[in-house]
């Protein structure tokens, strides 16, 4: 079992001629994710991956011939929001984008359409989800992960790659792994994805990965004391990280005095949340 | 990417936002010639992206031409926190009855853009928001609905604003929700808006963000940015698409991801060293990008030694190793370098590494300890 995405997902990939959308549909599929359609605008009627792949012009058309109930989106970041809006009109009920350097204010109408609509939405410049075993949507290295108990949710990318390593070094497995992403405005954020693990019957512990800017981490400890059962370790990066500077991420920024790590940090272990010094302390933690 | 006053203004007086007569100068005779035209007391203002430009004395008035060159000549000569001051603004002086402030921002706790105002204008709206936060009213906006009349006459109720100047109000608050959406903002703010003494509203400072994500499509936006207020270093970084930021510490990170590289530094600090610098080099980092982050790394002369930190996902560790080797005989670094490399086809990477003069680590703890005591080893 799982959250969000599992053996019975059906994927179509939007931007799946693509460099990288085309890259990451053979992994995609090499993992052993059904991706049953792509798009491209233009390009509709051929076929990609020897055959196997039929791409269409439009959402409407791929969803109403494959059925797809999830959506990857690898379109650059001046299209990505229309192929969300797309997406989102096409009935798909789940969206993945891993579109890195889409505008805030782009993101604000994404966003309050989205909602308006009941519609998931993970990332966007998200390494995007990963059901060991069953299913990967988006980028993550599928090999660095075996099926298991250990929810993880994470707003960084390679850092969510060094822990579902050093979890499988200690033959700990994961039953979702789930990148909500870099961006200040996002779709899901740390207390929906842990509302969803706390539901599900196959995790029994969840990872935390945060880092600085913004409050969600302060928003999770709020919920992890008043409404999660599971044991959360937990993480944040950017504890040396100067104020009012980009770490990279559009969303790891410290603004007037708020969204510091030490302020994260206080806020998890008030709520009884163990926190890692480094990231390498997460699986001796986990492993305890 | 931060605008000046000036160009900040501008932009708002496009969009029927009142401002003061007046003009930028970038030598004393020519702030002479503009208080002339205006032939009034002028306010000299320093034109830099700092805060505080008042208290630094970087702001002064004059009561004739003649002044005005005097003050110009001062205030171009001046440094503001360390940025030279390269051009002034030469406003009409307005004589002011009462301080207001208005702006917008992106919430990110709301996903929406919020107008913020304030009775308490001309001052730190920061500071207004620690000592009397009950002074600051908030109106979230809808971004597909846009900022309602009713919202704007909601606010101007809330700060106390006199009947009259409601209707001129909501025009500063509708023009400045046009610019800020129009130019993809984070922050277009006014403070101080006066209300003169022939009651009228003004908008005698101004500061614009603009999302550097959305500069794809201003590009008259873009062409403003000011490389002054930026290190040479990351405006070299930024050509390679990389991602650099300079710290005051002794060891140079390079570093594949932005979540890792902050944890790398972190882990430094953890183990007794000082970060050198901030550096993601992305996915898929060839030998030409390595080499560059690791002169712009180099560039540093604080740097005692450098720690690569690389986890190898979709990047493959012998590629990344391959873009290392040929990055170190580009660059023949001589000082010491401590790598890390795991993932996907690390091993291969690591043999390869094997022939050059690495100090190699098997895990982060080990690698930033050691690199630590390389750095120290150096000062020896």
């Amino acid at each position: 079992m799982s959250i969000l995405i599992n053996r019975n997902t059906r994927v179509v990939v939007q931007g799946i001629t693509g460099h990288d959308g085309f890259f990451h549909t053979q992994q995609m599929i090499a993992y052993g994710t059904s991706v049953v359609a792509g798009v491209t605008p233009g390009k509709g009627g051929e076929w990609v991956l020897d055959g196997k792949i039929p791409v269409f012009d439009s959402m409407k058309l791929a969803v109403e011939a494959t059925g797809a109930n999830t959506t990857v989106i690898f379109v650059p970041a001046r299209g990505a929001p229309d192929a969300m809006f797309e997406a989102a009109d096409a009935g798909i009920p789940l969206i993945v984008c891993i579109t890195e350097g889409i505008p805030v204010q782009d993101m604000m109408r994404v966003r309050s359409y989205l909602d308006s609509r009941k519609i998931q939405l993970i990332g966007p410049n998200c390494p995007g989800l990963l059901t060991p075993g069953e299913s990967k949507v988006g980028i993550i290295p599928g090999n660095i992960a075996i099926p298991g108990n250990v929810g993880v949710v994470s707003r960084s990318g390679t850092l969510t790659y060094e822990v579902l390593d050093a979890l499988r070094q200690r033959k700990m497995g994961s039953s979702t792994c789930v990148g909500i992403g870099g961006d200040p405005v996002k779709g899901m954020n740390f207390v929906d994805v842990l509302a969803l693990f706390e539901a599900d019957a196959h995790t029994d512990r969840v990872v935390l990965i945060g880092e600085i800017g913004g409050s969600d981490e302060e928003k999770a400890a709020d919920f992890i004391a008043n409404r999660m059962t599971k044991p959360v370790v937990a993480f944040i990066a950017g504890q040396t990280a100067p104020p009012g500077r980009r770490m990279g991420h559009a969303g790891a920024i410290v603004e007037g005095g708020s969204g510091l790590a030490a302020d994260k940090v206080r806020a998890l272990e008030n709520a009884g949340v163990r926190v890692a010094h480094h990231p390498e302390e997460i699986a001796e933690m986990m492993a305890d | 990417m931060k605008l000046q006053e000036y160009q900040s203004k501008q932009i708002f007086s496009k969009y029927g936002i009142p401002i003061p007569r007046g003009r930028v100068a970038a030598t004393a005779s020519e702030a002479k010639q503009i208080a002339e035209e205006l032939g009034s007391r002028v306010v000299v203002k320093a034109q830099v992206l700092v805060g505080g430009r008042g208290k630094a004395g970087g702001i002064r008035l004059a009561r004739n031409p003649k002044e005005a060159e005097e003050l110009a000549t001062a205030v171009l000569a001046m440094e503001l926190k360390g940025l030279p001051v390269r051009k002034v603004l030469v406003d009409e002086a307005a004589s002011i009855e009462k301080e207001i402030y208005i702006g917008i921002t992106n919430d990110r706790a709301s996903n929406r853009p919020v107008m913020m105002a304030s009775s308490e204008g001309g001052v730190d709206i920061e500071e207004v928001a620690a000592k009397t936060p009950e002074k600051i009213v908030r109106v979230y906006i809808d971004p597909l609905l846009g900022l309602r009349d009713y919202q704007a006459r909601d606010i101007a109720a809330a700060i106390d604003l006199p009947r009259s100047a409601w209707r001129s109000f909501g025009e500063i608050a509708r023009g400045l929700w046009n610019a800020f959406t129009e130019t993809d903002s984070s922050l277009a703010e006014i403070n101080p808006l006066v209300i003169t003494s022939d009651r009228r509203l003004m908008a005698l400072d101004g500061k614009m963000v603009i999302d550097d994500n959305a500069l794809f499509r201003h590009p008259e936006l873009a062409e403003m940015r000011d490389l002054d207020s930026e290190a040479a270093a990351e405006i070299e970084a930024r050509k390679y698409g990389l991602t650099y930021i300079k710290l005051d510490g002794e060891i140079g990170c390079m570093v594949n991801g932005a979540g890792l590289a902050m944890a790398t530094m972190d882990i430094i600090k953890l183990y007794g060293g000082e970060p050198a610098n901030f550096l993601d080099i992305g996915g898929g980092a060839g030998a030409d990008k390595v080499a560059a982050a690791l002169r712009i790394i180099l560039s540093d002369p604080h740097v005692k030694a450098v720690l690569f930190n690389i986890f190898g996902g979709i990047t493959r560790g012998d590629e990344v190793a391959r873009g290392i080797l040929a990055a170190l005989a580009e660059v023949k670094p001589n000082i010491p370098m401590v790598i890390r490399l795991v993932g996907t086809n690390a091993e291969e990477g690591r043999r390869l590494l094997a022939e050059a003069d690495m100090i190699t680590a098997e895990t982060l703890t080990d690698a930033a300890k050691k690199a630590v005591a390389a750095a120290k080893g150096v000062e020896r």
